[in-house]
């Protein structure tokens, strides 16, 4: 199969995104437009730790941005006691290592760090998200990675209502269950849950993938099962792999939702209409 | 937004709960600054009662000369008729001109006595039990535990509020908690909107129920008392809100010996919730629960349409 076949039954579009900064940075022509050009150079070698014991949000931030700036590439965060707004708007290349628990908003606006949490994060963690990874050893609360964009953002707990709400793209991993509303308006990206998912799964999404390991509570408004495929099962054995989770009953038991599309054309439809479609 | 906050030591334990509470509704000062409150749990002594109650808002101390003879002329009344039921008052404080705490020694109908006392005008009895003593006022968590000295209050549990005005008044009537009158000894907190609040409130009037306010919260207090007059036990009540409760919701409710919490279907309001042998905290964020502890926890999200029950 040709590669854009395959990409395209994994749900990837080969379009360019459009937008200002899109446009600005990242032509995908232009190698040197994958990082900022006020990106910082930084050594993963280069090593600092930080503890946030009695600093401001604000302060934890601007010493984050100190670091990278005198080319420090490793940080070790200590203490930040679910401090909400920590590690926002990194948009560089970074290795981030929090030792604690981050609050509301954690690690929102990243393009490009990897961040290893070893606590619980509080509620829209990376929301935004553009590039880079984020892993989660502990739980998440609500709204984990609304808007998403690119990377990888995983949580190997549980998770709270709406994750990946108004999803762009990206990959959200969840080791253990899901709250309700998960994949709400979902756009694009992939989103895997290895435990169970809660009420109104992907309700209202326009596309987009959801994989589920565990039981489904139910399913919102236009999300629909969809048979999984040899491609689907070789990402997912690959993408858990490579963040050591496992699903209990093997990926082939997944089930993979999808966006039924009944409401793509939403705009043209009046209310009488709609009832007879959906 | 409001933060809501709550702790209860297992086994029986006691503990510096108003410290506790205070530190915890401190760090939620940013989700309402208007108004504080808290129910605090004591040790229950025998017959031992105590009314936390007040005779007028603090705004009213400033609208002229008269009020401050009113207050006076309020609080007597209070003696008297407290005299008349024969509830022998033991000691009484008056952290402030307008709110006093009672401890009494009365062996009849609660009921009757918080209705006689509250049919004097302008008088409201924030909470009447065995071990609930329920304080609210105006202001930050440490502005009110410095008023009413909360700090070093031992007791087995407690929950607390941070307001953020809404959709009523600013003003010591509309703060949270609230006590299930006349039931004694229970209280309840809430974070959230109640859609369907007059068609409860009225049908809840209706049978007799009274309201002190007009904030939909209030509903969610009086609805568990009427389920719990009609026999039901605390949690069967909790469940059944769930369902009959329009609207988001986080609450969390106290009894004499219970803790409980309960969130809507949406799971539109937060609550994270750390669960040890010893101790249960929770809270609207999890920087109030690490404000008590300075080791590393463990804190996870409830579910929608959870219900959780812990005992003292």
């Amino acid at each position: 199969m040709a590669q854009l076949e395959h990409s395209q039954e994994m749900g990837m579009h080969t379009e360019q995104l459009r937008g200002r900064t899109q446009q600005t940075f990242f032509s995908p022509i232009e190698d040197e437009n994958f990082t900022y050009p006020w990106a910082y150079e930084v050594n993963f070698n280069k090593r600092a730790e930080l503890d946030a014991s009695d600093m401001s949000a604000t302060e934890i931030n601007l010493k984050l941005r100190d670091l990278m700036k005198s080319g420090h590439g490793t940080i070790v965060l200590k203490n930040p006691r679910a401090r909400h707004g920590v590690a926002v708007g990194i948009l560089n290349k970074l290795n981030l290592i929090v030792e604690g628990s981050l609050g509301y908003f954690g690690c929102g606006l990243v393009d490009g760090p990897n961040i290893r949490i070893s606590g619980r994060v509080g509620w829209s963690c990376a929301e935004n998200m553009m590039a880079g990874t984020v892993v989660i050893e502990k739980n998440a609360g609500s709204t984990f990675g609304a808007a998403m964009r690119g990377g990888d953002l995983v949580c190997k707990g549980d998770v709270g209502a709406r994750a990946g709400i108004d999803m762009k793209g990206g990959t959200l991993i969840i080791g253990g269950r899901a709250g309700a509303f998960c994949g709400f308006m979902m756009q694009r990206g992939r989103m895997v849950i290895l435990g169970d998912a809660g009420i109104n799964l992907g309700d209202s999404m326009y596309d987009g993938t959801i994989y589920v390991g565990g039981k489904i509570a139910d399913l919102g408004v236009d999300a629909v099962p969809a048979e999984m495929t040899d491609l689907d099962k070789a990402w997912l054995d690959r993408k858990l792999s490579q963040y050591g989770l496992k699903t209990p009953n093997g990926v082939g038991k997944m089930q993979k939702i999808v966006a039924g599309k009944q409401l793509w054309n939403y705009d043209n439809l009046e209310p009488t209409e709609k009832k007879l479609v959906l | 937004m409001c933060g809501i906050a709550g702790i209860i030591h297992r086994g029986g334990k006691t503990s510096d709960i108003g410290g506790e509470m205070t530190k915890m509704l401190q760090a939620l000062k940013h989700r309402g600054p208007d108004s504080t409150g808290v129910a605090l749990y004591g040790k229950p002594s025998g017959n031992r009662m105590v009314m936390r109650i007040k005779v007028a808002e603090a705004a009213d101390l400033k609208s002229g000369f008269k009020i401050h003879d009113d207050v006076v002329d309020r609080w007597a009344k209070v003696d008297a008729r407290l005299n008349e039921l024969k509830a022998e008052i033991i000691s009484s404080d008056q952290p402030t001109e307008y709110a006093k705490r009672y401890e009494l020694n009365y062996g009849g109908d609660l009921s009757n006595l918080a209705k006689y006392i509250e049919d004097i005008d302008q008088v409201e009895i924030l909470s009447l039990g065995r071990g609930l003593e329920l304080i609210k006022d105006l202001g930050d968590a440490t502005t009110v535990s410095q008023q009413y000295g909360l700090k070093g209050f031992q007791g087995t549990h407690a929950i607390g509020h941070t307001r953020m005005a809404t959709e009523s008044d600013v003003d010591i009537r509309s703060a949270h908690p609230y006590w299930a009158f006349p039931f004694r000894d229970v209280s309840v907190v809430h974070n959230g909107q109640l859609t369907n609040y007059w068609g409860g409130r009225r049908g809840l009037e209706r049978k007799g129920h009274k309201f002190h306010s007009n904030c939909d919260s209030e509903l969610i207090a009086v609805y568990l008392a009427d389920r719990m007059e009609e026999g039901e036990d605390l949690e069967d009540a909790m469940h059944r809100s769930i369902s009959e409760l329009d609207g988001v919701f986080t609450y969390l409710v106290a009894t004499e010996n219970m803790l409980g919490m309960a969130k809507d279907t949406m799971a539109a309001k937060p609550m994270v919730l750390h669960e040890s042998d010893d101790i249960i905290a929770l809270a609207s964020e999890e920087v109030a629960i690490r404000s008590i502890f300075s080791n590393e926890i463990d804190t996870f999200d409830p579910y929608e349409g959870e219900v959780r029950v812990w005992r003292s």
